[in-house]
């Protein structure tokens, strides 16, 4: 054991923290609307991305509606249904899951977690909402605009993105495109540097990195990751823009368009727009998950009422994930054409990252090994998120592996696995997370049995959609393809399969108005929570009140004692013990 | 992307090395109580705002880092012409250089609380940017003079998107600068502008930089260092 | 209680579906078995560490489930088991990888006798060219592209003019042959999509991409294009038939080379004249 406190001072004054200068807001405007406060912006962020994420909900299963049922749905055009895939991929990948996590959880969590008043640059962390919230209604506008939306995939890969043979290339749905997501590259930018530099800067006394719950070590690495990866996305919509726009060659080839129009673009080249697009959008998978991976195991702890297993092993994974991340790109180009040679070193990087990631599970499934666990909500999404990213995981390793990814690629079993391993999996979290920490944000409790029917459903429900839809790529059926028509290869039974997926992917969008009924019920109706309904360790629970007032924690901050997960310490009065408890409890303590 | 692979290896040591001193192999289970023994483990006294530039300019060399690595890749390409740069981004590149030496000063008349030494100097530091701003203007004009136009030649549609890139830069950082000088000139204590200054400065060194390599580029100069690079690759 | 058997019901649930469901992969009409038998391998490895750790999962819920009075226990680390299961999935990890990249390092590998052919994919069509007697395709550009030459062959090239081209139907290929496909795109990306060949690769306007493969089943096989180019995607269709060596010989004498298709222009400019002349004498 380290002696840390050996010159026997076992209080510090809170007042050798560096104080941050609150911005105390003075009208309903400054208080609700533009408003400097961490927790409102976080949820202003969580409202806007839950709300252009159910639009995303609602063209999921318009899509789905084409799929399952292409005669009946003869009214959805293929123009349709490729705007529909496209804003709906974008929405749910950058809108919802990157603003929701780091936008919405990272601003509400880190201040609390690291026992903040709030994040070092309010000012700039407010503009970085209504930043965030032009992006998405520029994103909104291209539904209005002539021509609709881009439907040009969400990986907007030229030249296809800008010529006419695709919805909105040729109109001003790949501008306003392009637009939004560069004003949501800035807008994140200006939250990122909030949460990097709260986590650095804004830690209260005693709270050292290795006593950082591993919330705020996924937020804090993913934030890392992003703000280095969007550059590259940033970077090639300029490019993109510039190609569209006045018609320059970075990305454009010469090319005949329709096969008797050649147009005046010469010499550029598709692949560096992959190179680009991919540099950013492998980190961004990471991105989402890490922050899933660092709820979860706050989830499982606090609900097993044990200690995360491998604490440190966690952190090591987190951070190793999350440099490996920068160097596995090209697997998503590994039949695009560019140097076969590369394929060698891309799946071997790949295959390593499984590595760590496959430690987080093992440690998330060790730490209910002997726990005393409690089926709560919050408890039943966490494990249902180990099952579905533990599916989508292993199926990359199929599409890791560069030769197993050459029939698979750009097939349905492509859809299944990404939608399992970032769609499913973190949206797992993001409710478990949701149903945990409602009542520190509202102060009661969201309805349980609201809450179970709504699990059952989501869990099951997506499972079914898409655990099948694996072998539909199997069989061979390419993705992005609206119907299949007569298909030589595929048998009468995939259709019926598809219709079966549909109805379930109906069932479970169904099962999220109950949860968006509930959010809103339960805000007037639900059972009063108290400051610390889940006997939880971590900071964010032992604030001055419920929901925490401005500055969180009353007139002095807090000081921390220990690590975030001293839960069933033995000898310990209670099964569990706060971060800024100062008795000399546990078995380490000072005793 | 060798480029920005290289511009992150070094991110990476960086926070490599910060990492290294946080104490990453500790078991925390075992170490209750306040922890006065390893004060670097700690949030640290340096002003956040400093930081906070400091990953804001990490960012930024991101993003200059991702567009040469473009350059790079298109270079490669049979249509690639190299576009001669205006001469005159030599006197722009003094201007800036003027300009970043001038805000140095201004933190070094700062520190010494020498309000008309700081007032100068700042004020000499925008100016000397508008004037870099204003020859980039130029400069455009020029090369488009020659007939070098964004759509014409790929090396000529990089010449303008990253003097546009890095002229949006500076046009951000004069915002800032502005104000400084707005508080300067209306008699603000010094000592109450030292932190704005050093940011100021410290942001202009790095746009310096950053703009030394991109003149690097843009005047050919990096291609032998980029052909060896493309050696050892291959 | 109820997760718990959930827990188990997807575990056997999957598990039955791999087994029993009709919905596999097409029956393999090229040298790639290897392929499939590295997809088997790894369905074998990811399929049992599935099932290992959702059971495990589902037995710790039924174990430890909250009961009154019970307490955790405290554990914050193993060095021992967490090293051993670093080895353990390395291994396995190793166990994907090593036949993966032996696999792919044929996959890049042409032999010396494959026969060049090209695809040439526009939206939203396949086009062909075989290279003719002298077995070697003709240089091309999109520049030159146009109602006479629609795929962009250069007609300064020796090379292409006896260059086979099939525009918009079927390809045929000898069986047993091994083929260097060289794709090329005249507008966006495409991708040469059979599935029952496995090996695909995209093709990109500005650059010609590759791979190849032997058909080993006479037969016909639908192509379909795998990387969306715009709103006719799922109705870019094309057929190869895989033919006897008969066969083939058959249907290559049938079609038309470069110069061929190029003549007729000429031979109408310059007829025209020659029966004027004719006429007048």
């Amino acid at each position: 054991m380290v002696d840390v406190t050996p010159h026997g001072a076992d209080f510090i004054p809170a007042a050798e923290v560096a104080e941050v200068e609150l911005y105390h807001p003075h009208s309903w405007w400054t208080r609700y609307v533009f408003s400097q406060d961490a927790k409102v912006i976080a949820i202003q962020y969580a409202g806007t991305a839950l709300s252009i994420g159910l639009v995303a909900l609602v063209l999921s299963w318009l899509m789905r509606l084409k799929l399952g049922f292409p005669d009946t749905f003869a009214s959805i055009s293929p123009d349709m249904y490729y705007q529909f895939m496209t804003m709906h991929g974008m929405i749910m990948v950058i809108y919802l899951l990157t603003a929701l996590f780091l936008g919405g959880f990272g601003n509400y969590l880190i201040p609390l977690m690291v026992g903040a008043r709030d994040m070092v640059f309010p000012y700039v962390n407010m503009l970085s909402y209504w930043i965030y919230l032009l992006a998405v209604l520029v994103l909104v506008g291209s539904f209005f605009a002539p021509g609709g939306p881009t439907g040009a995939g969400w990986t907007l890969y030229p030249p296809q993105a800008i010529t006419s043979g695709t919805p909105g290339g040729q109109d001003w749905g790949i501008i306003l495109m392009l637009v939004s997501l560069i004003l949501f590259i800035i807008g994140f930018t200006m939250g990122g540097l909030n949460y990097v530099v709260t986590v650095l800067q804004g830690r209260t006394r005693g709270m050292t990195l290795m006593r950082l719950p591993l919330t705020v070590w996924g937020i804090f690495t993913a934030t890392v990751m992003a703000l280095l990866a969007f550059p590259a996305l940033f970077v090639a919509c300029v490019m993109m823009l510039f190609d569209r726009a006045i018609g320059s060659s970075f990305f454009m080839p010469a090319i005949v368009e329709m096969g008797a129009n050649p147009l005046p673009h010469d010499g550029g080249s598709p692949i560096m727009f992959q190179h680009l697009f991919w540099f950013f959008g492998h980190p961004e998978v990471y991105i989402v998950a890490l922050p899933a991976f660092g709820i979860v195991s706050d989830l499982i702890s606090t609900h097993a009422r044990k200690n995360i297993f491998g604490y440190r092993m966690m952190v090591w994974a987190i951070v190793s994930i999350g440099a490996l991340s920068f160097v596995v790109w090209a697997h998503h180009m590994y039949v695009s054409g560019m140097h076969p040679y590369f394929g060698f070193f891309f799946a071997t990087t790949t295959l390593i990252i499984a590595i760590p990631t496959a430690i987080k599970v093992y440690n998330w499934v060790l730490t209910l090994w002997r726990g005393d666990i409690h089926l709560t909500i919050p408890m039943l999404f966490a494990l249902s998120f180990i099952v579905t990213f533990v599916n989508g995981g292993l199926t990359g390793l199929f599409l890791g592996n560069v030769v197993v990814d050459v029939p698979l690629s750009d097939t349905m079993f492509v859809v299944a696995h990404f939608h399992m391993v970032m769609g499913v999996a973190p949206i797992m979290v993001v409710f478990g997370a949701i149903y945990h920490w409602y009542p520190k944000i509202t102060g009661r409790m969201l309805n349980e049995a609201m809450g179970r029917f709504h699990f059952w459903v989501t869990f099951i429900g997506t499972y079914l959609i898409f655990f099948p839809m694996h072998y539909v790529g199997l069989v061979g059926v390419p993705r992005r393809y609206p119907e299949l028509g007569d298909t030589a290869f595929v048998p009468p039974s995939v259709h019926t399969l598809n219709a079966f997926i549909t109805v379930a992917a109906l069932v479970v969008g169904f099962a999220q108005m109950v949860f968006l009924f509930n959010l809103l019920w339960s805000i007037r109706h639900g059972r009063p929570a108290g400051d610390n309904p889940w006997r939880a360790t971590t900071l964010e629970w032992q604030t001055a009140g419920t929901p925490p007032p401005h500055g969180n924690f009353g007139k002095e901050l807090p000081v921390v004692y220990r690590w975030a997960y001293d839960y069933s310490v033995p000898g310990a009065p209670e099964d569990f013990i706060a971060q800024n408890d100062p008795r000399p409890l546990t078995q380490g303590g000072p005793a | 992307m060798i480029v920005i692979l290289i511009l992150l290896v070094a991110v990476t040591g960086v926070v490599g090395w910060w990492l290294s001193r946080q104490r990453l192999m500790s078991k925390p289970w075992l170490e209750a109580g306040p922890v006065t023994a390893f004060p670097q483990t700690e949030a640290s006294l340096m002003h956040p705002a400093k930081i906070g530039l400091g990953v804001f300019l990490a960012v930024v060399g991101a993003l200059f880092a991702l567009m040469i690595s473009a350059y790079v890749m298109r270079m490669d390409y049979a249509d690639w012409q190299a576009a001669p740069a205006p001469k005159l981004l030599w006197l722009n590149t003094a201007m800036l250089v003027l300009a970043s030496l001038a805000l140095q000063g201004a933190v070094s008349a700062a520190h010494k609380a020498r309000l008309d030494n700081l007032r100068l100097a700042l004020l000499a530091g925008a100016l000397a940017s508008v004037a870099f701003l204003a020859g980039q203007l130029l400069a455009w004009r020029d090369f488009a003079a020659e007939g070098y136009f964004a759509t014409e030649n790929p090396a000529a549609s990089f010449f303008y998107l990253l003097t546009a890139m890095h002229g949006l830069h500076i046009i951000g950082g004069l915002v800032a600068l502005g104000r400084v000088n707005v508080r300067a000139w209306q008699g603000a204590r010094s000592g109450s502008l030292v932190l704005s200054t050093e940011l100021c400065a410290i942001y202009w060194h790095i746009l310096l930089a950053v703009w030394l390599v991109l003149f690097c580029v843009l005047m050919g100069w990096a291609d032998n260092v980029i052909d060896i690079c493309r050696g050892l690759l291959t | 209680m109820a997760v718990v058997l959930v827990l188990v019901l997807i575990v056997v649930g999957s598990v039955l579906f791999h087994v029993l469901s009709p919905w596999w992969w097409t029956p393999i009409a090229s040298n790639w078995g290897y392929i499939d038998s590295t997809l088997v391998i790894t369905f074998w490895i990811t399929g049992t560490v599935f099932s290992a750790v959702v059971l495990f999962m589902a037995y710790c819920v039924y174990r430890f489930r909250h009961k009154e009075g019970q307490k955790a226990h405290y554990e914050p680390e193993s060095r021992r088991l967490e090293s051993w299961l670093t080895v353990v999935t390395a291994v396995g990890v190793a166990a994907l990888l090593a036949p993966g990249l032996f696999v792919w390092s044929q996959f890049v590998t042409v032999p010396k006798d494959a026969t060049e052919i090209e695809v040439v994919a526009q939206q939203w069509q396949w086009s062909f060219r075989l290279p003719g007697a002298d077995g070697k395709l003709g240089t091309s550009n999109a520049r030159l592209i146009g109602s006479e030459n629609p795929l962009g062959i250069n007609p300064q090239d020796p090379n292409g003019q006896d260059d086979v081209v099939v525009v918009a139907t079927d390809l045929h290929l000898p069986i047993g042959k091994p083929v260097k496909v060289l794709l090329r795109s005249i507008d966006v990306l495409h991708d040469f999509y059979v599935p029952e060949f496995r090996a695909k690769m995209d093709m990109v306007p500005g650059t010609v991409t590759y791979f190849w493969f032997t058909p080993t089943k006479t037969g016909s096989f639908e192509v379909l294009c795998a990387e969306l180019c715009g709103v006719g995607h799922a109705f870019m269709r094309g057929v190869v038939k895989v033919d006897t060596p008969e066969d083939y010989l058959a249907w290559l004498q049938q079609q038309s080379t470069f110069a061929q298709m190029s003549a007729p222009a000429k031979v109408g400019v310059l007829a025209a004249p020659a029966t004027a002349q004719a006429k007048a004498e």
